[in-house]
């Protein structure tokens, strides 16, 4: 967060003022699309993330049942783009255990490639994990967890 | 295809003795536990719920770290299959005997030498054969728990007719 904000000096990523974070925005679907977890980068502008993370569900959903045709030859959990506005690009992953991970990134950014955001979604995928196994956690609550929000913090500074 | 389980599972089938039997010990106290606790009513019909529970909330956290690593499962044939396998053998150091199925979301997993009733007596031995009920009730909740987390909501019975044996009946439930 104190870091100097030399990407606006190179002219990137003036759209949310969050610093230099890779991450806008990461959100949880639990299994009936419910949302578990949701961290914004910018609080200011949240409500607009909550609105594109809600419609990117739709095209999971698609690409998780095409028919069983398309969905399987690809079996990786990780879905790849959704889709991308001038202003972010949204990316999908789909663990067997029926809940969905978003990931939004500004797309002003063009440095990271598809294996970085991989890496991103298998980090968060361990955290989520670990967030369950939990004892007192149960099944289909919101995840409010420490450990869970700074290992988050960590996948969103990540670059 | 296969993927790596090295860490989410450090004990690869028969290695660890000390960790087998750890599990063993503590579900035998688990429920004498709940036998002591809870009244028994009419035959022991509702003390089994808790035991239930318990294995309901292992499977869901289990199936949660096992499947990880795991490429997506096709269809639910394909989730039971990964049961029959990967989580019997992680759970119980072996697989499960048999599986039968009328495609029509009744499934019917036996295993020929349960981990938890191989030391109840000999085999075909009837002496405790009333006693076996509760010591399935927990793996009942395990398979129904991993189940509900795979997106699969269903009811697991158990059917014990020779000791050592036992089968696992699930019905899906469908909406």
């Amino acid at each position: 967060m104190v870091r100097p904000p030399y990407s606006i000096l190179h002219g990137i990523n003036c759209i949310s003022n969050s610093g230099i974070r890779m991450a806008a925005c990461i959100a949880i679907i639990g299994k009936e699309n419910s949302a578990k977890y949701i961290k914004c980068a910018s609080q200011r502008i949240a409500l607009q993330f909550h609105y594109k993370i809600h419609t990117s569900i739709d095209i999971i959903e698609e690409k998780l049942n095409v028919g069983n045709k398309a969905a399987t030859d690809s079996r990786e959990l990780f879905l790849g783009l959704l889709y991308s506005t001038e202003e972010h690009k949204i990316f999908g992953y789909a663990p067997n255990t029926k809940v969905k991970f978003v990931v939004v990134l500004p797309s002003s950014n063009a440095s990271f490639r598809d294996n970085d955001v991989r890496m991103m979604f298998r980090k968060l995928h361990l955290a989520y994990s670990n967030a369950v196994c939990n004892p007192f956690y149960l099944p289909g609550d919101e995840i409010i967890s420490k450990t869970f929000d700074s290992s988050v913090n960590e996948i969103m500074e990540f670059e | 295809m296969k993927p790596q389980l090295a860490e989410s599972k450090p004990n690869p089938v028969g290695s660890g003795e000390a960790d087998e039997c750890l599990f063993e010990y503590l579900h035998a106290e688990i429920v004498n536990y709940v036998m002591t606790t809870t009244t028994s009513n009419k035959e022991g019909e509702e003390e089994l719920s808790k035991l239930e529970w318990m294995g309901f909330g292992v499977g869901y956290r289990v199936i949660e770290r096992l499947t990880r690593e795991w490429s997506r499962f096709k269809d639910e044939l394909d989730m039971i299959k990964f049961i029959c396998t990967d989580f019997w053998s992680s759970l119980y150091q072996k697989q499960i005997d048999n599986l039968k199925t009328n495609h029509h979301g009744t499934y019917m997993l036996q295993d020929n030498a349960f981990r938890l009733l191989v030391h109840i007596g000999a085999k075909d031995s009837k002496q405790y054969l009333r006693e076996c009920p509760k010591l399935l009730a927990f793996t009942c909740g395990l398979l129904r728990g991993s189940l509900a987390n795979l997106g699969i909501v269903s009811i697991v019975k158990a059917e014990i007719s020779s000791l050592p044996s036992c089968k696992f009946h699930i019905e899906v439930q469908r909406v």
